[in-house]
């Protein structure tokens, strides 16, 4: 459905995307992720036919976007980062002309807009102004303005920013039914987000892809830890944890505020059993568990990693 | 009457077949359908904020004043338009790039352009969709001054020809203010300083044939006089409406709206 291919961006010296190639077939759901900067708004941007790309192609729907946006235009609903509306109209009026831009007239365009408004659950305030709603009744409006010509492609930039956790959960919703039917791409910086909404995730650093797959792949071919809390020695814990299976490095310190316990860290491979292991030794060596918690890595250390030294080609999954 | 019609006509056909060849046909229909799109919404979104209501009292306080107020009105006796033509130049280089002003800046500034060029339509109906909107808001402004006709009318029975003359004169010189203001609001996101441009680029228009000083009599100054909006405005206004005038303005608005068209354009390739 989407096939990017080479994708480079330069604004003057900077360059925001770096040579981006992936393709996603029709039907899935793909999470964007990197930090503020990496090139994700800059990707969408291009593959919506609002900015040409330096060099490399985009293709959706097997039209090239960059030669001539406005068929492929048709099957795409965008909403763009920081969800832009005309703050002196209102909801149903702006949907309206929304729906007009997209070539929908009389009873179909006040059918599209009435559906949009049903999806995204705006019917209580489509006479109220956009300039009088809340951030995350306008990220609705924004929603509804890209479902109106039903298209086959949605790209979501940031759908969530600016939301409260329960609106978050409101619209990750929302983008979970609406992607049954359709291919979705969508950017965002939080991990968790991806977990729950997409089949994939592509992570983009400096503007090169530095992970592709699902994101528990990602994760898990990332190192992950096992925090314990013991009563027991120092010397007692180290030795009582190392050798331990699949455990790479062990760290203890005596615990803060409690005296007669020890922190013990251990850092390996982020393989299931870790924890059970833990417990397990913990409980051998006699030692009194007083905390367990494993621990996975954040995006952030899984940034620091993947774009340390790794090159793309080793840690892409897909 | 019926030539006069014509005129008006003609850049709204020239138009559509320029579309139409560059887009060919299907495409042209959806085109122009966009296009009656923003028309509407521009127009909404005039009728919405103070412009076009002040426009109309400025016109009608502007008009009053130098038509009537002196006095020469009445003293001359005659059943015309008076001073209408000579104030109307001044008066739209000041109105109509206080009008063109925020058409392009605020979708710059506010983001929405992002949507606008995003959704399936060519740059093309956006920039006419604009234009014909602001056009409307203009004429508007120029029933405000029907006060000047209607009293001619009442006192008198005028020549109907330079009335309608000076009208069809007065929206082809907005619709050069117009597309040049347009174009100027689409190279900022800041209103002022496309008003100030604007206003500067429609002012030197205006005024070009006057204070030539030790240039009157010249080459220079004929050439001038010619480039000037006043004085095509003025040879239209008599009643006797040449092409070549109407060609001035309507080739001012064909360049305007298609640097218009570029700039926006050019938005990809930054």
């Amino acid at each position: 459905m989407i096939e990017v291919t080479d994708l480079t961006k330069r604004y003057g010296s900077l360059t925001a995307l770096d040579g981006v190639s992936f393709s996603v077939p029709k039907g899935q759901v793909v999470g964007f992720l990197g930090p503020n900067g990496a090139g994700k708004t800059t990707t969408m941007k291009i593959l919506t036919g609002y900015l040409a790309p330096t060099s490399g192609s985009a293709y959706v729907a097997g039209m090239d976007v960059t030669a001539d946006p406005l068929p492929v235009l048709k099957r795409i609903g965008y909403l763009p980062a920081g969800n832009p509306l005309y703050d002196e109209l209102r909801v149903e009026e702006s949907l309206a002309f929304a729906a007009e831009l997209r070539g929908l007239r009389g009873a179909e365009r006040d059918a599209a807009v009435d559906r949009s408004i049903e999806a995204v659950g705006l019917a209580d305030r489509r006479r109220q102004t956009n300039g009088t709603l809340s951030t995350g009744y306008r990220q609705r409006v924004g929603l509804a303005q890209a479902l109106l010509h039903e298209p086959e492609v949605l790209i979501l930039d940031e759908p969530t920013s600016g939301l409260d956790p329960n609106q978050q959960q409101d619209m990750r919703q929302l983008i979970r039914d609406l992607g049954r039917e359709r291919t979705v791409i969508l950017s965002t910086h939080i991990l968790p987000e991806v977990e729950a909404v997409c089949d994939r995730a592509l992570i983009i650093h400096k503007g090169r892809l530095v992970a592709d797959g699902r994101v528990e792949e990602i994760r898990a071919s990332r190192r992950s830890s096992v925090s314990l809390v013991v009563r027991a020695s120092l010397e007692a814990a180290r030795t009582g944890f190392e050798g331990l299976a699949g455990v790479e490095a062990v760290e203890v310190a005596v615990a803060e505020g409690a005296p007669g316990y020890v922190s013990v860290r251990l850092v390996g491979s982020a393989d299931r059993d870790l924890c059970e292991r833990a417990a397990a030794c913990a409980v051998r060596n006699g030692f009194g568990l007083a905390r367990l918690s494993p621990e996975t890595a954040s995006l952030e250390e899984i940034f620091a990693e993947l774009t340390s030294a790794a090159p793309a080609a080793e840690v892409a999954l897909a | 009457m019926l030539r006069l019609l014509l005129y008006m006509v003609l850049p709204l056909v020239a138009a559509w077949v320029g579309v139409s060849l560059a887009l060919g046909r299907r495409r042209a229909v959806d085109a122009w359908r966009a296009t009656w799109a923003v028309f509407k919404k521009e127009v909404k979104t005039y009728a919405i904020g103070p412009i076009p209501y002040l426009l109309v009292l400025l016109m009608t306080v502007v008009t009053t004043y130098y038509v009537f107020a002196d006095g020469h009105y009445f003293l001359y006796r005659q059943a015309n338009l008076g001073m209408l033509p000579f104030v109307l130049p001044y008066a739209f280089a000041v109105f109509v790039p206080a009008l063109a002003m925020r058409t392009w800046s605020e979708e710059i500034r506010g983001e929405t352009i992002e949507s606008l060029m995003t959704s399936p339509v060519p740059v093309k109906s956006l920039v006419m969709g604009k234009f014909f909107a602001g056009l409307a808001i203009v004429a508007a402004g120029l029933l405000a001054t029907a006060g000047v006709p209607i009293t001619a009318s009442v006192f008198g029975s005028p020549d109907p020809g330079p009335i309608w003359a000076t009208y069809t004169g007065a929206v082809l010189m907005a619709g050069a203010f117009l597309a040049l203001g347009l174009w100027l609001s689409s190279l900022t996101r800041n209103q002022i300083v496309a008003f100030l441009l604007a206003f500067t680029a429609c002012f030197a228009l205006v005024v070009l044939d006057s204070n030539t000083g030790f240039l009157a009599g010249t080459e220079v100054a004929r050439t001038l006089g010619n480039l000037s909006a006043a004085v095509r405005f003025r040879s239209i206004a008599r009643g006797v409406v040449d092409l070549r005038d109407v060609a001035y303005f309507v080739s001012l608005i064909a360049f305007f709206l298609y640097l218009n068209v570029e700039s926006i354009e050019n938005r990809r390739h930054r």
